[in-house]
């Protein structure tokens, strides 16, 4: 680029050095703006992108005489393979989702929730940055290492502690499980602990209350919103968790008796049969049904986790 | 007139019996888990070595190192980020520098955010219905590559975003009343001022990216590939690779009789680098930010 003579007065300047501006920088930041805003929109073509493939997929089996949906989502009979008496019911499927994830946010939200008030409110300085640090690293194990551990380590101590038959039940699953979302839960509960303005906290210590009248009576109240977006997010995890169940949940398709049963979940059912599945067979159909079935709870999980953070936001 | 009534030691007791239990389950998430880190890599003390990392997998996967799967991980990460990085570096300058606050602006938020909560095993059935099938990919690297991709993306807009989000609105002011258009204002001021968050977010996927399974198994991703030792070639893009998160699926619960120190030794090496790529994040970041100058 030129720069104008410096005796020009300045309005002039501007003027000419706008004019000389040469087409193709011009043309190639318009062009650049656009990959920019395709890129923007990306979010939203992947989104319906996911759905539209995985329901393409499964949308043929919706037709067919012998499948109802009924049945698919309320039988607990899943015989897949079967030559003469086949029969497509997730509902046990649905039940070992629910079962693993409702214990696993019975241990998780309490020492989670728990935690997140340690680290927001009882410590500071170097404990409360490594507090942090180590439950950021929490948060990238893996999950098929988080599996690994499940199949392992905590089914021999399942097994020879609580003397039941098999050490790959709910409560192991239930137990990976709490330990994969408690970082999230913490992360986004000390957010929320965070967002409350510290006029709150001077006002209650200038009353003479304790640290832990303050948490009770002031900071869980204000917070409680942020607290439940972090509890939603929990669960949205562990619905969707794949490998870490798949290894320590067994694999026994019926509805659960007892925390010591064996169960399949939805996210486990699809990871373990659909190398098996023929492409285009029923069977494949029904896994990628399945698959639009996880989906929707997702969506609707997180849907709900972002209305309750923006709730938070606009008041 | 400051004697220690009983309400106030009844008050005091309480902060010290809540604050041992908040300390206790802030404890007890942590404790168990650095037990149970250090209890496996006792049982794959005897597979770790150099040797295990550069070695063929030996006698049926049964014993030998892991190098096939070490490369073809290294292949799908550095394939994937280099699609997920640059569309979602952009997408985050669209958000954070263009989008206006209007009702499409607000679909493609929400849009990011389901897209981070997407079950891993979703992605995969789109990654086959998609890539694998559709677009004809077959099951290979690149399939594989691009559903992780994909589910690599939102959670670097995020960051990203967050990053382009702590450079203040004055050094924006200060770029475009010398005349400077929006796009020189980003590449002159808000890139460079950010530049270090950018990077921390991008190398915090490189874990995540590392470390998936379910996403892999059915578009790429294979049990075993026949490799010769110290190849650091062995894959072209449209074949299927081995990668450390499915060969430790694969030994745990596929293989019959495996030499026992051997899956421990997989699973701490993949804890391992996951765990080192996430420090030296952490690290840069907090030598970044102390010295940020603003």
């Amino acid at each position: 680029m030129n720069t104008p003579p410096t005796s020009r007065p300045a309005e002039e300047s501007f003027a000419v050095r706008k004019a000389t501006r040469p087409a193709w920088d011009v043309l190639s930041e318009r062009a650049l703006e656009i990959l920019i805003y395709l890129c923007g929109i990306s979010a939203i073509v992947f989104v319906l992108g996911i759905f539209f493939f995985v329901f393409k997929e499964a949308l043929p089996i919706l037709g067919n005489s012998h499948f109802s949906l009924t049945q698919f989502l309320f039988s607990d009979q899943w015989y897949p393979t079967s030559e003469l008496n086949k029969r497509y019911g997730v509902f046990a499927m649905i039940a070992g989702t629910f079962s693993v994830t409702a214990l696993a946010m019975l241990i998780a939200v309490p020492f989670g929730l728990g935690a997140a008030i340690y680290i927001s409110e009882f410590c500071s300085g170097r404990t409360k940055e490594t507090l942090k640090v180590v439950i950021e690293l929490l948060a990238a194990i893996p999950s098929v290492v988080w599996g690994f551990i499940g199949l392992t380590v905590m089914s021999r101590l399942i097994v020879n502690y609580t003397g039941a038959p098999v050490g790959v039940n709910i409560l192991n699953g239930g137990i990976i499980l709490a330990l994969m979302s408690v970082p999230i839960i913490v992360s986004i509960g000390e957010d929320a602990l965070k967002a409350v303005p510290d006029s709150y906290r001077e006002a209650g210590l200038a009353l003479g209350a304790t640290r832990w009248q303050l948490v009770r009576r002031v900071l869980l109240p204000a917070a409680k919103t942020g607290l439940l977006a972090a509890v939603l997010l929990g669960v949205g995890r562990g619905v969707g968790e794949t490998m870490a169940v798949l290894m320590a949940t067994g694999h026994a398709v019926h509805i659960p008796h007892g925390i010591f049963d064996s169960v399949r979940t939805l996210t486990a059912n699809i990871a373990a049969e659909l190398g098996e599945a023929p492409a285009n067979s029923d069977h494949y159909r029904v896994l990628f049904l399945t698959g639009v079935l996880l989906f929707a709870l997702t969506f609707i999980v997180n849907l709900a986790a972002d209305l309750v953070v923006r709730g938070i936001r606009r008041r | 007139m400051f004697a220690i009534t009983p309400h106030v030691r009844r008050k005091q007791r309480h902060e010290t019996i809540a604050k041992w239990v908040f300390f206790g389950m802030a404890a007890s998430m942590i404790v168990p888990l650095v037990l149970i880190i250090g209890y496996l890599v006792e049982r794959a003390w005897p597979s770790l070595s150099l040797g295990f990392l550069i070695d063929v997998p030996a006698r049926g996967m049964k014993e030998g190192g892991v190098w096939p799967a070490l490369v073809g991980t290294i292949y799908l990460v550095v394939l994937s980020l280099a699609v997920s990085a640059p569309v979602g570096v952009l997408a985050a300058v669209y958000l954070n520098e263009y989008a206006r606050d209007n009702w499409f602006n607000r679909i493609i938020n929400l849009a990011v955010i389901n897209l981070a909560g997407v079950p891993s095993i979703v992605h995969a059935l789109f990654g086959l219905g998609a890539f694998v099938y559709a677009a004809r990919f077959g099951y290979s690297i690149i399939s594989a590559s691009l559903t992780l991709a994909i589910m690599t993306l939102p959670v670097i807009i995020a960051s990203t975003r967050e990053a382009l989000a702590s450079v203040p609105r004055t050094f924006r002011e200060a770029c475009w009343n010398v005349g400077a258009t929006r796009w020189q204002t980003i590449k002159a001021v808000v890139l460079p001022n950010s530049i270090s968050g950018i990077l921390t977010g991008i190398i915090l996927q490189v874990s995540r990216a590392a470390g998936e399974t379910a996403p892999i198994m059915f578009t790429g991703a294979v049990f075993f590939k026949a490799v010769q030792k110290g190849d650091f070639f062995p894959y072209r893009l449209h074949e299927q690779c081995m990668a450390l998160s499915m060969h430790l699926y694969t030994l745990s619960t596929q293989v019959p009789g495996v030499k026992e120190s051997v899956p421990f030794a997989t699973a701490v090496l993949l804890l391992g680098a996951v765990i080192l790529v996430n420090a030296t994040a952490i690290i840069l970041r907090g030598y970044l930010r102390a010295r940020k100058k603003w």
